[in-house]
């Protein structure tokens, strides 16, 4: 009769069984799901590995950071660049590695100093990039747009599903090393941090720059699925702010938080942005400030706080009960 | 010497139109100085500003007059926002890091929330809002009047409001809460009251500074976010917290960007404030007038 | 009068040493000019009315600012433009003030970071683990290992702080106002505490309000007032000393004897 127990103890079970579930589902999804839903899965793994990877850094050292958006952009564009010249995993690669430079260098002019430049600086961040590429654009090479070469939706799904999977296990071994726990300890209290030894700088900047690594490779998986780009398409604002909506939806302080946020509005991004634009926006705003009252640890964290309250009032009613039997006072 | 002359031109244009962003952020840096909240929804209380001027002039006000309505107005909701939603987020955090972080989070969603509102209800085409467009010469340049009507209100603003700050007892009760919030709780000042009343002089601020602006371009229910990465920018350089230092950086910033619209292209020019941004971070995070 | 603390074993080799430390903030000097020695195995108190310097000294000693001129040395070597976890790693550890534990992890977890980043050299998991799980130990927390920290009282909370900044192996141990905000039963506790990790052979500067606790156990004390050391000495010459009691101890020195 204990249902609660049943998620306690069996816990570990369950989650492993979960991943099994989710990864035969989403191997075998093409064969039944039909180009488009296969490009909306596509799609809400794409948001996830963008939830998890701004939570390894931002959810653990409490830095926000807006800028997601400039490393998938920065991936979208490496692809534009390089898809007629180099092979597909080459570039993924590739665009990990400069978006691990470019995270290191924003990194080290903005971490050195107080969370909240760091923000600051990362708010306008993607209309910065987007501006100098539009230029470079549109008055250095003449440029107007860049046309994906089309890539078969399954293959894309695969491969984008294997950089989740990757994403996932480097933030769960993060968050098991001395690393994370570096991390943590910085957003627990920066100044005790430093005076235990941790050099918190690099620790910041090395986790941001890591991060920044699977948006970039995301961005080149994302590519050829947009058929066409520009630095508007590129390097939009939304793929900052859904992410991070997405993790503090989910939950910040696991990992499966982000996973479902990211994958729960993926979908939602798909399907309700273009119909119901506003309606959709602004939904979001309200989910995101009813989140921070009331659901400080996201959705996931709500399953254990409903297991409290329902054992709670399961207690009280056993005792109503027993009280009933032993006659009234 | 005519390039000089354009170089002067472009510059006064820059300064007064930077009069009014200098009013912008000097909103934002009391929200963020006293508060301690950055609220990047305050780009959204410029458009509303903006917006609404256009929207009650259909309805025959005058622009110059909107702000008498809209100021209060919008002061109220800042009030309302920072004593209501803002407090809740305060009384739950379990830290001040964790405060900032969760605010920061909130005006995210509000700023959603704000701008969609306004999309839904007034629509995304620009509105033509030009008004008082006919122009004054000086030193052999074509100054709208707009810009100097805009400068001026900013000024006599951005004064007054310096004087209030340093001259009144309310400033003073303002100014000793940014400083340490306890000890002024404890010397007699009722530091939520004011904390609210700093959020809503913001946002009187930024709307405004949203009337102004509506005065010498169109403007739209979308302007937001672009302002409030302006008014970031602004409040950062001039020193996060510093009345004058925002003021003086908003100048800067508008002279900035017309030299830059006008001698290489405007698509640069928030490329141009990041690199002063990045620049400044390197060398004196604190701002031109902040503390160190 | 106060019997004071018993005399160390002093080795007297100098451990600590400031020379002409100042600190600045704006126009205001917040330390002006204070020269320190401190030897191995002391207790030494550093005392003041609020406001004195007592906790920027600390803040200048283990790094987390700048001096604004004169020269700290730590065992010899210069401490001038090191930051606090160079300081930390070169072995001097600090408490705070305002308890600054990691408030999102358990409490082993809290001493683990001590104990994983505190050390120059690289730490094995089962080292560090072993070093926290003693350190805990140590100020009589072992029961409390998985306890989410908030739930922990103030008492216990200081008491990890401890056991965080013991797990770094300092050689000097700065503890600021430890017994802040204790009754009592628990002043008398963190007095034995502070005393048995003397007897480990580590340095204590302790900066505190609590005159029983200072006069209880240090072998010296200091004095500052508005950022200067106006006074230094054995507890009995502090507590004798006219300048000292006009300004600050006051009524204390007759209402506790």
């Amino acid at each position: 009769m204990n249902i609660t127990r049943l998620f306690t103890t069996h816990r570990k079970p369950l989650s492993v069984g979960f991943f099994i579930l989710l990864i035969a589902f989403v191997l075998t999804f093409p064969l039944y799901g039909g180009i488009y839903p296969t490009s909306v899965l596509t799609t809400m793994l794409m948001y996830a590995i963008l939830a998890v990877s701004w939570t390894m850094f931002s959810g653990a050292t409490g830095y926000m950071s807006l800028a997601p958006a400039a490393f998938l952009g920065t991936g979208i564009y490496v692809m534009a660049l390089l898809q007629n010249y180099l092979p597909f995993p080459v570039i993924m690669v590739i665009a990990g590695l400069i978006s691990f430079a470019l995270a290191l260098l924003l990194g080290l002019v903005t971490l050195r100093l107080k969370g909240i430049y760091f923000t600051i600086f990362t708010f306008g961040l993607v209309v910065f990039i987007g501006n100098v590429v539009n230029y470079v654009e549109a008055k250095v090479i003449e440029r107007h747009g860049w046309v994906f070469n089309a890539m078969d939706e399954t293959t894309l799904l695969y491969i984008m599903f294997g950089l989740a999977v990757v994403t996932v296990l480097a933030a769960y071994f993060i968050g098991r090393s001395r690393l994370g726990l570096a991390m943590r300890s910085i957003g627990g209290n920066e100044e005790a941090a430093e005076h235990m030894g941790i050099d918190t700088t690099r620790i910041k900047v090395l986790t941001f720059a890591m991060s920044a690594v699977f948006m970039g490779a995301a961005g080149v998986v994302v590519a050829p699925s947009l058929s066409y780009s520009n630095p508007g398409i590129a390097f939009s604002v939304v793929y900052s702010f859904v992410p991070i909506v997405a993790a503090v939806f989910g939950g910040m302080g696991n990992l499966q938080g982000p996973i479902v946020g990211g994958l729960l509005f993926g979908y939602l991004e798909k399907t309700l942005r273009a119909t119901w634009l506003n309606y959709y926006n602004l939904g979001f705003g309200i989910i995101m400030v009813v989140v921070i009252l009331f659901l400080p640890s996201g959705i996931v964290g709500l399953v254990p706080m409903l297991r409290d309250k329902l054992g709670g009032m399961i207690a009280k009613l056993r005792k109503g009960g027993e009280a009933e039997q032993h006659g009234n006072t | 010497m005519a390039e000089a002359e354009r170089l002067l031109g472009l510059s006064i244009i820059g300064m007064l139109g930077g009069g009014v962003y200098g009013l912008m952020a000097v909103g934002l840096s009391l929200q963020v100085g006293v508060c301690r909240v950055l609220n990047i929804t305050h780009g959204e209380f410029v458009m509303l500003g903006a917006v609404l001027t256009f929207v009650l002039s259909q309805l025959g006000i005058n622009p110059l007059v909107a702000p008498v309505i809209l100021g209060p107005l919008l002061f109220g909701l800042g009030f309302l926002l920072q004593a209501t939603l803002f407090r809740a987020v305060k009384a739950r955090a379990r830290s001040p890091e964790a405060f900032e972080g969760n605010a920061l989070l909130v005006a995210f969603g509000l700023m959603y929330i704000i701008s969609n509102i306004a999309q839904i209800r007034i629509g995304v085409a620009s509105l033509p809002s030009h008004y008082l467009t006919s122009s004054v010469s000086f030193l052999g340049v074509n100054i709208p009047l707009n810009l100097i009507v805009g400068f001026a209100i900013a000024a006599v603003l951005g004064i007054g409001l310096y004087l209030f700050l340093t001259r009144s007892r309310l400033g003073r009760a303002i100014r000793a809460t940014a400083e340490d919030q306890p000890t002024a709780e404890l010397m007699g000042v009722n530091t939520k009251t004011i904390l609210a009343v700093c959020f809503g002089l913001g946002a009187l601020l930024a709307a405004v500074a949203g009337t102004l602006i509506s005065l010498r371009t169109d403007v739209n229910t979308g302007i937001g976010f672009n302002n409030t990465v302006i008014a970031l920018v602004i409040v950062t350089l001039g020193g996060l917290g510093s009345v004058p230092g925002s003021f003086i950086a908003g100048i800067i910033i508008g002279i900035v960007s017309m030299l830059v619209a006008g001698l290489w292209e405007s698509i640069l020019i928030v490329p141009v404030y990041y690199a002063m941004l990045m620049v400044l971070l390197l060398v004196r995070p604190s701002g031109i007038l902040g503390k160190k | 009068m106060r019997s004071c603390g018993k005399e160390a074993k002093r080795s007297n080799m100098g451990i600590l040493e400031g020379q002409g430390v100042s600190k600045f903030f704006g126009g205001l000097a917040a330390i002006a000019n204070v020269d320190f020695h401190v030897d191995q195995g002391e207790i030494v108190g550093l005392i003041g009315p609020n406001g004195a310097g007592k906790t920027t000294l600390f803040n200048l000693i283990s790094g987390t600012f700048p001096l604004s001129s004169g020269e700290i040395g730590f065992k010899g070597r210069r401490l001038n433009g090191l930051k606090p976890h160079q300081i930390c790693r070169m072995g001097i550890a600090r408490t705070f003030q305002e308890t600054k534990v990691f408030g999102n992890m358990p409490v082993i977890q809290n001493v683990l970071v001590g104990a994983f980043f505190g050390m120059p050299t690289h730490v094995s998991g089962a080292a560090a683990t072993r070093e926290a799980t003693q350190a805990l130990e140590f100020v009589g927390l072992s029961a409390m290992g998985a306890a989410p920290i908030n739930d922990l009282t103030l008492a216990n909370q200081k008491r990890v702080e401890v056991a965080r900044a013991l797990a770094t192996k300092p050689e000097l141990l700065l503890l600021d106002e430890l017994m802040a905000g204790l009754n009592a039963a628990e002043v008398s506790e963190a007095m034995e505490l502070v005393t048995k990790i003397r007897d480990k052979g580590i340095t204590i500067v302790m900066v505190e309000h609590v005159m029983k606790a200072i006069m209880g156990i240090s072998s010296r004390v200091m004095v500052l007032h508005h950022g200067e050391k106006i006074a230094e000495g054995t507890c009995n010459e502090i507590s004798c000393n006219r300048t000292v009691i006009d300004i600050y101890l006051g009524e204390e020195t007759h209402a506790g004897s």
